[in-house]
Formats: C-alpha cells, structure tokens, sequence
C-alpha cells in the first residue's frame, strides 16, 4: 500500500442554484502523504469547507477523481461511503456537535454504535475511555456536555473522531467557537495525534493557527492559488509558556 | 461469515437502545403523545368487553325463556269479543291451539298467552304488576320452577278458576317475608287464591323483571280479566332442536289451512324460532359492539396522527444529532430504524396502558349488577396489533425523512 492518503485529480463541485452556477471547488488536485498535517486557509466563500465535506466523505464531486488510501471514493454508493467514514475518517466540527444529554463516554461510543463488525459493549466503554484519556479527559468519563467547557467539548469531539484509529482526521475551523487558550490547547492536542502518525487536514482562516501545521494550503474562489511547507512552524508547548508568562504579567501590573 | 448474519441484529438491538433512551429523556412528551393511543385502545378494549358481556347476558335471557320454543303471533289486533262476530275475523283461536296440540307431533307443550297490567291488592298493600294468562305447560316450557306450592291444572283452565301462581318479587312487595300461598290476592277486585310461588329468575329481555308477575289460567284471564276471545300469542315446545324447522313448517300449513288462506295470500299470523330471536339479537349487539369498537379505533388514527406530528418535531429539533450519526458512519437504514423504533415504541407503550386502563374500566363496569362485561384476549390482541401498525404507518414518513437527510445541511443546522 502506498503512503498516500489523499489524491485529488481535478477535482469539481458545481452548486446550481436556478440559472446561477458556483463553482465552489473549481479544478483541484491535491495529494496528501501519510503522517502530514495541512491546513487549509482562504478567504470566506473560497470553497474550504465544500473540500472539507468531500474529502470526508460526505459530498460527492461534481466531476474529478478522488482516492482516499488508494480506493476510488466516486464509485462508492452510500453504505460504503458510510463504512468509509466510519471506519477512515475521523471528523471534528467548529461547533462540536456533541450529542446533548448524553456523556462524554457515549458521545465518544458513538462511532462505534456504527463499526462492522459489531463492537461489543464492554469494548465500546473501553475504547472511549481511552480515546478520552489520550484527549486529557479521563476524570470527566461521565460528564455531560453542557457540564463541560468549549476546550472540554472540542476534546470529547476528538476523542470520537480518534475512537475508531482514523486514518485521516478531518477538521473545519475547530478553533473557530474557541478562546486562545483553549484554541492552543486543541492544537497542542492534534500536533500530539500528529506524532503518533495520524494525518490531519483542517480549515482555518486564522494565520497563527495554520502556523501551528506543517503545509498550508491557499484557496480562492474554489482553486489552490498556494501549497507550501510551513518553514516556522508554532509548537504548542511554547505557546503555552508565552501565554502563561504575558498572564503572570498582567496579574504584577 | 458469522459477522454479517449476525449483525444486522445487533445493529437494530443497538438502534433499539438508542430510540429507548431518546424517549425517556423525553418522558412527559412521551406520554402526551402516547396519550391517543391510550384513549383509544382503552375504549376499544372496554367497548369490546362491555359488548361481550352484554352478548352473553341477552344469551342467558333468551335460554331463560325456556329451550326450542316457537312463538305463534296473531296479527290481528281485535282480540277482543266485539270482532267476535266479523267472519273475516282471522284470529289465532283456542281451537287453532288445540289442533296444533293434537296434529303437530313434536309439540310437546302449547300455552296461548294473554297478558295485562293490573292493580294486584293483598293485605291492604297494592301493588301494579303484569298478570299472565296462561295453560299449565307454561312452567315446564319457560323452564321455572315452583319454590313453593304447585302450578293450577287443566281442570283448573277449563273452569276458569280464580287460582294464581305469583312471581317472588310481586309476593314480596304484596306479602313481605310471609309465605304468599294460600292466601288471596285481588285483581280488577276479584279475589285470587293464591296455589304457588315461582323462584326468582332476574331480569329478563328488555330488562323486565321477570319475578314481578301473576300468572293465572289463561281462561281465566279472558273471560273474567280482559273479555278476549283470542290469544294473543302462543307458545309451543318443540320436543328436541332437531325437529324445530319441521315444526315451524307444519305449524305454518296447518294454521294457513285453518284459517283458509289462498295460495299466494300472506300469513295471518307470525311464527318465530326462538333461535332466531336470539340470533337477531345477538347479530345487532355483535354490530353495533363492532360499530362502537370502530368508532374507538378511529382515536388511534388520531392518536397516530400525534405521534407523527412528535415525531416529525423530534426529527427537526435532532437535525444536527443525525448530520453527526450520518457523519460518523451511520447508514440511512439505521436512522431509519432509530425513528422507527420511537414510534413504534410510543405506540405500543399506549398500547399497553391502554390495555391495562380497558381492564380497569371494565372491571369497573362489572360492578353494576348482572352486568359482566370480559376482555377478550382477541380484542386486546387486535388493539396491541393496530397501535404497532399505527406506529410503523405514522413513524414512517418522519423516519424515512430523518434517514433521507443531506448530513452536510444537517450539521449546519441552527
Ligand atoms: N449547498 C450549497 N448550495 C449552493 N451554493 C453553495 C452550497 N454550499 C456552498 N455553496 C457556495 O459555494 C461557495 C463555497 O462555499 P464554502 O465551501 O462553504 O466556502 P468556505 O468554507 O471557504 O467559506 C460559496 O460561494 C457558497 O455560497
Ligand atoms: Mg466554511
């Protein structure tokens, strides 16, 4: 098996509405090697989430070829296309999308609930513990969301995404609904999913949280003007220390 | 190999427990929307029960008139001496009577029948109750019993004695606890001598008390009470359930002959088949028990209607939880199946209270007397069958709407 995950020929996706056309992704090809971690900037409207939606599965292109880890995804019907997200993809949205009344542990289950073969209950209760200690949560197990921070929620979210070993996580704007503390403790966290080997894609229009990745990607009005390494990249752990030192400052002024 | 025969099981035992516990998060809901269900499988339940037990009380009323007995009708209605003289005059006579006794062989017992309302006075007390003419065959057709004394005798009839056979209630009312036998009774002031008491028997068609009568020779009863000349009725025993359609025929002939009716001409008189009146009766409770079990069932098309109003509310204000199951891998056929599963769990849930509320109010209804309304196990069967139907047909639409939704729109959902 090669070491690409992602590989996009030209890919489309023209939106119609009445005699107006969009070409919200117009013309991509875009290949992304095991282990990396890209963001994906541009201005609103620029197409960043329709690419989001199909890379993960979740959208159909209009015209182009799409791999995902070698497998044609345009062929693909429904129940594959959701065996697909299920069991390779793991998504985190700006908005968490937790399920309400319900805890940490059972949102991070929820995948599983899916997987085929069955996951047996016991395995399910373990694996989401795990997941949710990898995430820093594991005192908050039986919590539900709305007794949990905006930082807390983005974890259990991630935690979900990483319940089922992804091959690739996918996410749009995660900071997006965040502050900067919480914001730099998200991205410490995929920076550390990042080393263990799991590849990331994700939006954001903020430049110092593209920083924070290894390959950013431009887009504008549904093209890639900009693909490049990042040279200066923004490790978490310095952030924190910044940010601790500037706070402990303020507190003597 | 195994996995794949297995899990579509799992999958719907997993979906299950998900639907479950989305509806006890919603309890009050829940149960407001079960609330139609419930109404309408509890009155189909007791509807049903009550016309059970009412079947089965107009059942033993009509075997309480005695076993395989026709009834000859006159259909004149001047039975009186005046249209005594009118040769035209096509009344049920005595002698009708007599020759069906004589050439109707199954006749096993034949009593003419005359009856009036009148004041009945005994020991100063008055009491207005139904005085019954009537041939001494009468206890053995009607199936009665004496409790005390005896029945009058044909000589009796014959010399149109001043005897009466009095019913338990009417003894009771006249007489007290005493025993009423021997004593006198007076009817349209002329004294009775009281031979018999009858036992108590209850209600009978209609809801009459059958108890609360004076039974007199029908002799009697015509020249001294009422002045006919003509029964109004008869009634024949017929000697076995076999025979009684022979009978009726021979009955018919021989009466048409008498009377001289031309072929072609309409019978003077009505004959009816006490099993006919009691399938007639039991045709119209059974129809209208089914009308009313109906009209009930039409509040679980309402009730359905509820729930997939709840249900179509519940799948919008979930709209984002389903873009996150579509997200996360579930298929369409599993969020298909969690709706399913609500509704069909809302309906079968007020399936279930509703049975039980039926029960309850048919056990409330068996407390009035005589009356014993029994849930059957079919209606209850039938109830629990149409609120899963209800459940699938009404959960359906929101379920496959839910299923069919576009998880990009969904997650975006406000
Ligand atoms: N479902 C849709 N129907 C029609 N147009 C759409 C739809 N989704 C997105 N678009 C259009 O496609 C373009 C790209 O949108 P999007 O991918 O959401 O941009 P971004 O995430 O970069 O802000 C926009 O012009 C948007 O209006
Ligand atoms: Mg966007």
């Amino acid at each position: 098996m090669s070491t690409t995950v992602i590989e996009l020929t030209d890919m489309r996706k023209t939106y119609r509405t009445g005699d107006v056309e969009v070409h919200a992704v117009n013309g991509v090809s875009l290949r992304i090697e095991r282990g990396e971690f890209v963001a994906i900037m541009g201005s609103s409207g620029s197409g960043k989430s329709t690419l989001m939606n199909m890379l993960g599965c979740l959208d159909q292109p209009t015209a182009g070829s799409y791999l995902l880890d070698g497998v044609n995804v345009a062929k693909l019907g429904r129940a594959d296309l959701s065996r697909l997200r299920n069991q390779k993809l793991g998504f985190v949205f700006q908005s968490f999308n937790l399920l309400s009344r319900t805890t940490a542990c059972e949102n991070v289950e929820l995948p599983l609930f899916y997987t085929n073969p069955h996951v047996p209950l016991r395995e399910r209760r373990q694996r989401a513990i795990n997941a949710l200690e990898k995430v820093g949560l594991g005192t908050r197990l039986y919590n539900h969301p709305n007794q949990l921070s905006g930082g807390q929620q983005q974890r259990v979210a991630i935690a979900r995404a990483l319940v089922n070993n992804p091959e690739l996580l996918l996410a749009d704007e995660p900071t997006g609904n965040l502050d900067t503390r919480t914001s730099i403790e998200v991205m410490g966290l995929f920076q550390a999913l990042n080393d263990t080997g799991i590849t990331v894609v994700m939006v954001t229009h903020e430049l110092d949280i593209a920083a924070y990745c290894k390959r950013t990607i431009v887009m504008r009005d549904g093209k890639i003007i900009r693909d490049e390494p990042n040279t200066t990249r923004t490790f978490a752990s310095d952030q924190r220390a910044a940010l601790d030192a500037s706070e402990q400052h303020a507190d003597l002024a | 190999m195994l996995h794949t025969l297995t899990s579509p099981l799992l999958r719907a035992g997993l979906t299950a427990m998900i639907a479950f516990r989305a509806l006890r998060r919603n309890k009050l809901r829940s149960t407001l929307t079960a609330l139609g269900i419930i109404i309408g499988v509890a009155s189909v339940v007791a509807i049903m029960a009550v016309g059970r037990g009412t079947q089965r009380r107009i059942q033993d009323q009509v075997s309480s008139l005695g076993s395989n007995l026709l009834i000859v009708f006159s259909k004149s209605r001047r039975t009186n001496a005046a249209a005594a003289g009118n040769a035209e005059s096509s009344n049920l006579t005595l002698e009708d009577v007599e020759a069906i006794r004589r050439e109707v062989r199954s006749v096993q017992a034949a009593s003419p029948e005359v009856t009036l309302s009148a004041q009945a006075v005994a020991a100063g007390r008055n009491w207005s109750t139904t005085i019954a003419g009537e041939s001494p065959g009468y206890l053995r057709i009607r199936d009665w019993p004496l409790a005390r004394g005896s029945m009058f005798t044909e000589r009796e009839v014959r010399s149109a004695a001043r005897v009466a056979v009095i019913g338990s209630r009417t003894a009771r009312e006249l007489f007290g606890p005493l025993n009423p036998v021997g004593q006198t009774v007076r009817i349209k002031n002329m004294p009775f001598t009281i031979i018999g008491e009858l036992e108590s028997k209850g209600a009978g068609m209609g809801g009459a008390n059958q108890d609360d009568r004076i039974v007199i020779p029908y002799t009697t009863a015509m020249r001294r009470l009422t002045g006919d000349k003509y029964p109004r009725l008869v009634t024949l025993q017929i000697s076995s359930d076999g025979l009684m359609s022979a009978a009726q025929e021979q009955v018919t002939a021989l009466l048409r002959q008498r009377h001289r009716l031309a072929d072609g001409r309409k019978n003077d008189f009505d004959i009816v088949n006490q099993k006919e009146i009691a399938d007639t009766v039991n045709s119209i409770t059974t129809m209208l028990t089914y009308l009313l079990g109906g009209i009930a069932g039409l509040s679980l098309l309402v009730g359905g209607i509820g729930i997939m109003n709840i249900m179509l509310v519940s799948v919008t204000e979930r709209t984002r939880e389903i873009g996150t199951r579509i997200a996360v891998g579930a298929q369409p056929r599993d969020i298909l199946l969690q709706f399913l599963i609500e509704s069909i769990t809302l309906s079968l849930l007020g399936g279930a209270i509703g049975v039980a509320l039926g029960y309850g109010i048919s056990a409330a209804a068996s407390m009035i007397p005589d009356f014993h309304p029994s849930v059957s196990i079919g209606s209850v069967v039938v109830a629990f069958g149409i609120s899963f139907i209800v459940g699938v047909f009404f959960g359906f639409y929101p379920a496959r709407k839910a299923a069919n939704m576009n998880p990009i729109a969904a997650l975006r959902f406000e």
